[in-house]
C-alpha cells in the first residue's frame, strides 16, 4: 500500500472496498486519475452529461493546507454552470482592492473595480480544500440525480499502458492491486504528474531560483479586507517580497520571498516563522499558525496535452507560479474545454479530431499564463543588477507618477483565455464588441430575472438578439437550445446590447457547450449555423 | 521607421551639459537609478511601441 503523502482536510472520497477488485478489469469510457480541482471538475461536467466517469485518487480528500487561495470570476462561472458557485461565493472572501509597498513607503493602491452587472465578483479568496470539497458535494448532488460518477479513495495507480483502443492501468489499494481498462485516460495527476513520467513524456520551462515561505495564520486582528504586496519589506528578515491575504475563517496568507540559498528545514521550524511573521503583524498581535510550507516556482508546460488516448489537464499539463493565480484558474478552464469534446466524442457525435483541438486551445491558454506569470517572476525577482535598478526606478517613479504603475507587476491576476485564431472558430460576421468575439467567452449580463450566463447551460446555444433565429434542435445528433432576448423587455441595465450587439441592432450568436463564441452573426440562417457547428465540433477540419 | 534620428534637440550642447548636471556628484548606483527613471520617463513620452523598438535595436547596435 502506498504511504500518503500529505495530510486529509475534507474526506471526499473515503476507501471502499469495490466488486471490481476482485473481478476481471472492467472498462470504463472515461478514467480521470487525481481527485484535485481539476479531476473533480472535469469528473462533474461529464457525469452530469451522462457520460459514465470513474476518478481515482491515492488520497481520500483534498490535502491539508491551501494552496491557491485567490479564484477568478470565470472560474466561479464554470462552477455555477457545475451548481458549485454559489456555495464558493458564499464562503469566500470577496476583496477589490489591493496596495503595493515598497520599504516602509506605498507606492500606490488599486481597485480592480469590478464592473457593474455580473453575478460573480471579479476574485474571491477561498482555501482551496473549500474549492474541492464544494465540487465534490455537488457530484454527490449529481449522483443522487442519476450522473455515472464514481470516486475511489485510496486507489493509487502504479502502471499504465497504452493499446490500441484503450489504456490498462494498474492500481494499488488497502486490499492490494487490481487492473482497470479505460477508453480514455484523463491525467488530473498534479504537477508532478505520475502519468506523465510513466508515459517518459517532458514538461519543458523555467525554474525559478528562489523559495517562498508560505504561512497561513489564523488571527482576529482588524485587518482590511485587501492584498497588501511589499517590494523590500521593512519587517526584519522578510525576505526580497512580503504579501498578507485574508481568506475565510480569519486566516490570512503571508508570503515571504526568502531567496535561493536558504536551509529549508531551519526556516520552516516555528520559531522561525514566527519571528518573521511577528516582525510583519507587530509583537503584539496574537495569532496561530495554520499551515506553512515552502516553495520553489516554475514555469512549464507539455507539448501536447493528448497523448492518442491521454488527455492531460491541470497541474500534469502546465505549471506557473502563483502570482496571478492563474494555475487552479486555468486548470478549471481546461476541464470547462475537454469535458464536452470528451463527451461528443464518447457518443460518437464528433471526431477524435475533436479532442486534438482541446490541446490546442489550452495550450495556447497555458502560454498566455505562462507568459504573464514569467514576467511577474521576473519583476518580483530581478535576475540581474539592471534589471534590478529598472524594478526600483518604476517603484520610485510610480509613488508620485501615475504613468509608472502600470509597470508594477506583482502577478496579473487571471483573466479567461480568448480562443483567437484556433480552428474551431466559426465566422464572425457581426460588427460586434470585440470583447464577444468568436472565440471568447460569453460574458454575463444582468437580465430581467436573474443573469445571462445562468440561461445558457452546457449544450450548444443559440442566442438571438432582437431577431428571430431559424428553428433548429439539432445538428446531426447535436443539440442546440435557443434562447430569444429583446433589448427592450429583456435588458433593464443595457448591459446585453453593451456586451453583445455594440453599434449594431440585433445579432446571433452560436455558443459552445462550454460558454465560448463559436460564430456570430447579424442574421444566419439554418445551414449557415449547421456548417458553423460542424466547424466547432472538428467535423470539417 | 517611425523613429526620429534626424538632429532633433534644440540647443544640443546645452542640454548634454544639463545631462551630465544631473548625474554630477552621483555614486555609480545612484547614476544607474537616474538614468532607469529617466529612460521610463522618456518612453512613456514616447508611448508607441513601433517607436520603442525602433530605439532599442539602435541602441544595442549603434
Ligand atoms: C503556494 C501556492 C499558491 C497557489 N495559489 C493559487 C491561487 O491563488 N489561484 C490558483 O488558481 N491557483 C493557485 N495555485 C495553483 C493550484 O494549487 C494548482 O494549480 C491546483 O492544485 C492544480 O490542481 P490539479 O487538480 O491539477 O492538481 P492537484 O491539486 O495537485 O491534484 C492532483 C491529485 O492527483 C492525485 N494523484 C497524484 N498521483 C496519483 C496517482 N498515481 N494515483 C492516483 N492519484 C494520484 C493527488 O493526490 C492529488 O489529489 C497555487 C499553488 C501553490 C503551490
Amino acid at each position: 500500500m502506498t504511504e500518503p503523502r500529505y495530510d486529509i482536510a475534507f474526506k471526499l472520497y473515503p476507501y471502499k472496498q469495490v466488486a471490481a477488485q476482485s473481478t476481471a478489469p472492467q472498462r470504463h469510457p472515461v478514467v480521470i486519475v487525481g481527485g484535485g480541482p481539476i479531476g473533480l471538475a472535469t469528473a462533474l461536467d461529464l457525469g452530469r452529461k451522462g457520460t459514465p466517469v470513474l476518478v481515482l485518487d491515492d488520497h481520500e480528500g483534498a490535502g491539508q493546507g491551501s494552496r491557491a487561495i485567490c479564484f477568478a470570476k470565470r472560474t466561479l462561472e464554470i462552477a455555477d454552470r457545475l451548481g458549485a458557485g454559489q456555495a464558493m461565493v458564499d464562503k469566500g472572501v470577496v476583496w477589490n482592492v489591493g496596495k503595493v509597498f515598497h520599504g516602509d513607503d506605498k507606492v500606490f493602491e488599486f481597485n480592480l473595480q469590478p464592473e457593474e452587472g455580473h453575478k460573480f465578483p471579479a476574485f474571491i479568496n477561498l482555501q482551496q480544500p473549500y474549492f474541492e470539497k464544494y465540487i465534490a458535494d455537488e457530484i454527490r448532488v449529481a449522483q443522487s440525480q442519476g450522473a455515472p460518477i464514481e470516486l475511489r479513495g485510496k486507489n493509487t495507480v502504479t502502471k499504465m499502458c497504452q493499446k490500441d483502443d484503450h489504456v490498462v492501468l494498474d492500481v494499488d489499494t488497502p486490499d492490494g492491486p487490481y487492473k482497470i481498462l479505460a477508453d480514455w485516460l484523463v491525467a488530473c495527476d498534479g504537477a508532478r504528474s505520475p502519468i506523465r513520467k510513466m508515459m517518459g513524456l517532458s514538461f519543458d520551462g523555467r525554474v525559478f531560483e528562489d523559495n517562498f515561505l508560505i504561512a497561513d495564520v489564523k488571527m482576529t486582528a482588524a485587518f482590511p479586507t485587501e492584498r497588501w504586496f511589499w517590494f523590500e519589506p521593512p519587517f526584519k528578515n522578510s525576505g526580497a517580497s512580503a504579501l498578507l491575504h485574508k481568506q475565510p475563517d480569519d486566516i490570512w496568507r503571508i508570503d515571504f520571498q526568502l531567496g535561493w540559498d536558504i536551509d529549508r528545514a531551519h526556516e520552516l521550524q516555528d520559531e522561525n516563522v514566527r519571528a518573521r511573521v511577528d516582525a510583519m503583524l507587530g509583537e503584539d498581535i496574537d495569532y496561530e499558525l495554520e499551515w506553512t510550507s515552502i516553495y520553489t516556482f516554475q514555469c512549464r508546460r507539455m507539448k501536447d496535452f493528448r497523448h492518442d488516448r491521454v488527455l492531460f489537464a491541470g497541474d500534469s499539463a502546465h505549471q506557473v507560479s502563483p502570482f496571478g493565480a492563474r494555475g487552479a484558474n486555468s486548470g478549471v478552464q481546461d476541464a470547462d474545454n475537454l469535458a464536452w469534446k470528451l463527451d461528443l466524442v464518447i457518443k460518437g457525435l464528433a471526431p477524435d479530431a475533436l479532442l486534438d483541438t482541446y490541446s490546442r486551445e489550452r495550450a495556447h491558454g497555458a502560454d498566455e499564463n505562462i507568459l504573464n506569470s514569467s514576467r511577474a517572476t521576473d519583476f518580483l525577482t530581478p535576475k540581474s543588477d539592471m534589471s534590478k535598478v529598472f524594478r526600483n526606478a518604476v517603484l520610485t517613479l510610480a509613488k508620485s507618477h501615475e504613468f509608472a504603475r502600470p509597470l508594477v507587476n506583482s502577478g496579473r491576476l487571471s483573466v479567461p483565455c480568448v480562443y483567437d485564431g484556433m480552428p474551431l472558430n466559426g465566422p464572425d460576421e457581426l460588427a460586434g464588441p470585440a470583447r464577444t468575439r468568436v472565440g471568447a467567452p460569453c460574458v454575463d449580463a444582468p437580465m430581467a430575472e436573474g443573469f445571462l450566463l445562468d440561461k445558457l447551460g452546457g449544450s450548444f446555444t443559440l442566442l438571438a438578439i432582437n431577431t428571430q433565429p431559424p428553428s433548429l434542435e439539432e445538428v446531426g445528433g447535436i443539440a442546440i437550445q435557443t434562447l430569444r432576448i429583446s433589448t427592450k423587455e429583456d435588458d433593464p441595465t443595457g448591459a446585453v446590447k453593451d456586451r453583445y450587439l455594440g453599434y449594431t441592432t440585433q445579432a446571433i450568436y452560436l455558443l459552445r457547450p462550454d460558454q465560448h463564441v463559436a460564430a456570430r452573426w447579424t442574421t444566419a440562417n439554418a445551414q449557415q449555423i449547421a456548417t458553423a457547428l460542424r466547424i466547432a465540433t472538428a467535423q470539417e477540419l | 521607421m517611425s523613429l526620429n534620428l534626424d538632429p532633433n534637440i534644440t540647443d544640443p550642447d546645452g542640454f548634454y551639459d544639463e545631462l551630465l548636471d544631473a548625474h554630477q556628484d552621483l555614486s555609480k548606483a545612484d547614476s544607474d537609478a537616474l538614468n532607469a527613471r529617466l529612460i521610463l520617463i522618456l518612453a512613456n513620452h514616447i508611448g508607441d511601441r513601433e517607436t520603442l523598438r525602433d530605439a532599442l535595436r539602435v541602441a544595442k547596435a549603434p
